[in-house]
């Protein structure tokens, strides 16, 4: 069993980590310091902690007008509130302005789990990547997501970053050279390609497995950046594999796979299956078999590979 | 202090106002003439800035929160040589320095990019607790509208203000009375405001808008008071200078026609 970390716990790592170093890095949290893993930093650095309490348009507000005053902004909460209830902040203030400001969410997705469907969102990386500017980031395990986290840390400019609540397998090392804006080859093949972003990448390993064994060899693409979008590696699986297949933790319209039927259509026309949220809002249950009933396993994956090739 | 001097300034704001606005062909008349010797006042007299130098480090910021009253602030700006006045003519019209709501990277002097309801005095909270981190002694002024006053992240950076004491941050609020749909009481009513202030733990002084001694001593009031952020509500008339525009909520979002724009110059008496 691969060693396992939330992308949450990554964060708070991540923020001590940089903390250290970046003094012009404050961190605002609006009363989820300990499920976001803000209070990691807190311990550390009390002094660039703002807790703003339940107040996440406030906050953002606030996000920016720190950055435009000329801090490093790190504002967290759970990905529903961020980016639905202050969408409109986040656009005018963060987005219009270019303010430095790292709209670094948790619990995304149907992982979430016992708190049901209010606390489920499918519609944040569609609503961030409309945003122009706006750099959206979904790691798909805790040593991507740290790479990833500080990356955009030291990078001028608003950007998204989703994180997850469960624990999920460690995916890589080292020696993985993890880039925004840079689709990462995690496994090759000739057959077809899937492309995942965030955890379900860890399920399109599993699948590729599966598949190999009745003779699909399946390429792996990790497309942990959905904005800006790595047309090269789209348009190189399209012309190589022929056939796409998307994953992703979210809702089916406008997400990862809006984002990557958008270069297929204009640049590299190949049949396309998309797995995720199908359009419909989630429940209660323990993350494992939410991500059953609702279609985001490794099955689903095969399933939907099987349908686009032969 | 030689009132006059500033009354003086701002018909000369408020000429520009009607100017702009009329060449525009739209725009927000109403709610700029109500704050044009609150802003004149801020621009002329109470505020550290520099038009030669308009990002020193210690100078002091206003957030119109209120962002569609960007011709006040455009006026102020450029009377008080951060642009030619000659732009203000240029209002709204594609490719304009100046947009219809104020936008930090088009206009030398506008410290945040504005429009949107409520977010200014968020932004004002962010920029505040920046510079007390900072160790800066600039200070933040944020102008609200009192329909404003009626979104929600209004009264979360309210209570954040207070929560972190941002003494370096001054709310004005332009109490005219008027939105667009008519008055604050019969669509939304927000008073009493000075009472909801107090009870969020700010400062609170009451002034007449339009009068510069009370004015200035607000403001040097509020600078001088510590542990709280301060809130002036500042009574006000909507359209004030122009007869046919005070107390109007007809002229919330709507430019004179020529005629009017004469009218309203000729009663104004001041300059371009």
């Amino acid at each position: 069993m691969a060693e396992k970390m939330a992308t949450r716990k990554a964060y708070g790592e991540t923020l001590q980590e940089v903390g250290a170093v970046n003094k012009e890095l404050v961190v605002l949290d609006a009363d989820l310091s300990k499920s976001t893993m803000t209070a990691e930093f807190q311990k550390l650095y009390p002094e660039r902690f703002f807790n703003m309490g339940i107040s996440e348009q406030n906050m953002y507000g606030v996000a920016a007008g720190m950055a435009l005053s000329g801090k490093t902004v790190c504002a967290s909460t759970f990905a529903m509130f961020a980016t639905g209830r202050a969408f409109e902040i986040i656009r005018n203030t963060i987005g219009h302005t270019g303010a430095n400001v790292k709209v670094c969410a948790t619990h995304a997705g149907i992982t979430v789990g016992e708190d049901g469907a209010t606390h489920q969102t499918f519609e944040d990386i569609a609503l961030m990547r409309t945003i122009p500017g706006m750099t959206v980031i979904n790691p798909g395990d805790g040593a991507s997501a740290k790479a990833l986290l500080k990356q955009a840390i030291d990078m001028h400019g608003p950007a998204y970053i989703r994180l997850g609540r469960a624990a999920v397998p460690v995916i890589y090392g080292e020696n993985d050279d993890i880039k925004i804006g840079k689709g990462h080859l995690v496994r090759d093949g000739k057959d077809v390609t899937v492309i995942a972003t965030g955890i379900m990448v860890n399920e399109a390993v599993m699948a590729a497995e599966e598949l190999s064994a009745v003779g699909i060899d399946c390429r792996i693409v990790d497309m942990h950046t959905i904005k800006p979008i790595d047309k090269d590696i789209i348009m190189k699986a399209a012309a190589e594999t022929g056939a796409i297949v998307t994953a992703e933790e979210h809702s089916v319209i406008g997400g990862l796979g809006g984002a990557i039927a958008e270069v297929v259509v204009k640049k590299c026309p190949v049949k396309m299956a998309m797995v995720g949220q199908n359009d419909t809002f989630g429940e209660s249950g323990n993350p494992e078999s939410l991500k059953a009933k609702y279609g985001m396993t490794k099955d689903d994956i095969i399933t939907a590979v099987k349908s686009i090739i032969g | 202090m030689d009132y006059k001097k500033f009354e003086e300034i701002a018909a000369d704001v408020r000429v520009a106002i009607i100017k702009a606005v009329h060449s525009a062909g739209s725009g927000h008349p109403g709610g700029s003439l109500s704050a044009a010797d609150l802003v004149t006042a801020l621009y002329f007299h109470e505020m550290n800035i520099d038009p030669k130098d308009c990002k020193k480090p210690d100078r002091d910021k206003f957030i119109l929160s209120k962002g569609h009253a960007a011709p006040v602030q455009y006026a102020a700006l450029a009377l008080r040589g951060f642009f030619p006045k000659e732009k203000l003519l240029t209002l709204r019209k594609i490719g304009s320095d100046l947009q219809g709501h104020p936008d930090m990277y088009k206009t030398p002097g506008v410290e945040m990019s504005t429009g949107s309801l409520g977010q200014g005095i968020s932004i004002s909270v962010g920029m505040a607790i920046a510079n007390k981190l900072d160790g800066k002694d600039g200070r933040i002024y944020t102008l609200l509208g009192d329909g404003e006053l009626q979104e929600g992240i209004v009264w979360e950076a309210i209570m954040a203000a207070a929560h972190y004491k941002l003494d370096n941050l001054l709310a004005i609020v332009d109490w005219n009375g008027l939105q667009i749909d008519g008055k604050n009481e019969d669509i939304m009513g927000v008073d009493p405001i000075d009472e909801k202030f107090k009870a969020f733990g700010w400062n609170v002084i009451s002034i007449d808008g339009h009068n510069f001694a009370e004015i200035f001593d607000a403001y040097k009031a509020a600078r001088e008071y510590k542990g709280k952020p301060t809130v002036i509500v500042a009574k006000t008339h909507k359209g004030m200078g122009v007869s046919f525009m005070k107390d109007q909520a007809g002229w919330h979002g709507k430019a004179p026609n020529d005629e009017e724009a004469e009218k309203a110059i000729q009663e104004i008496g001041g300059k371009f």
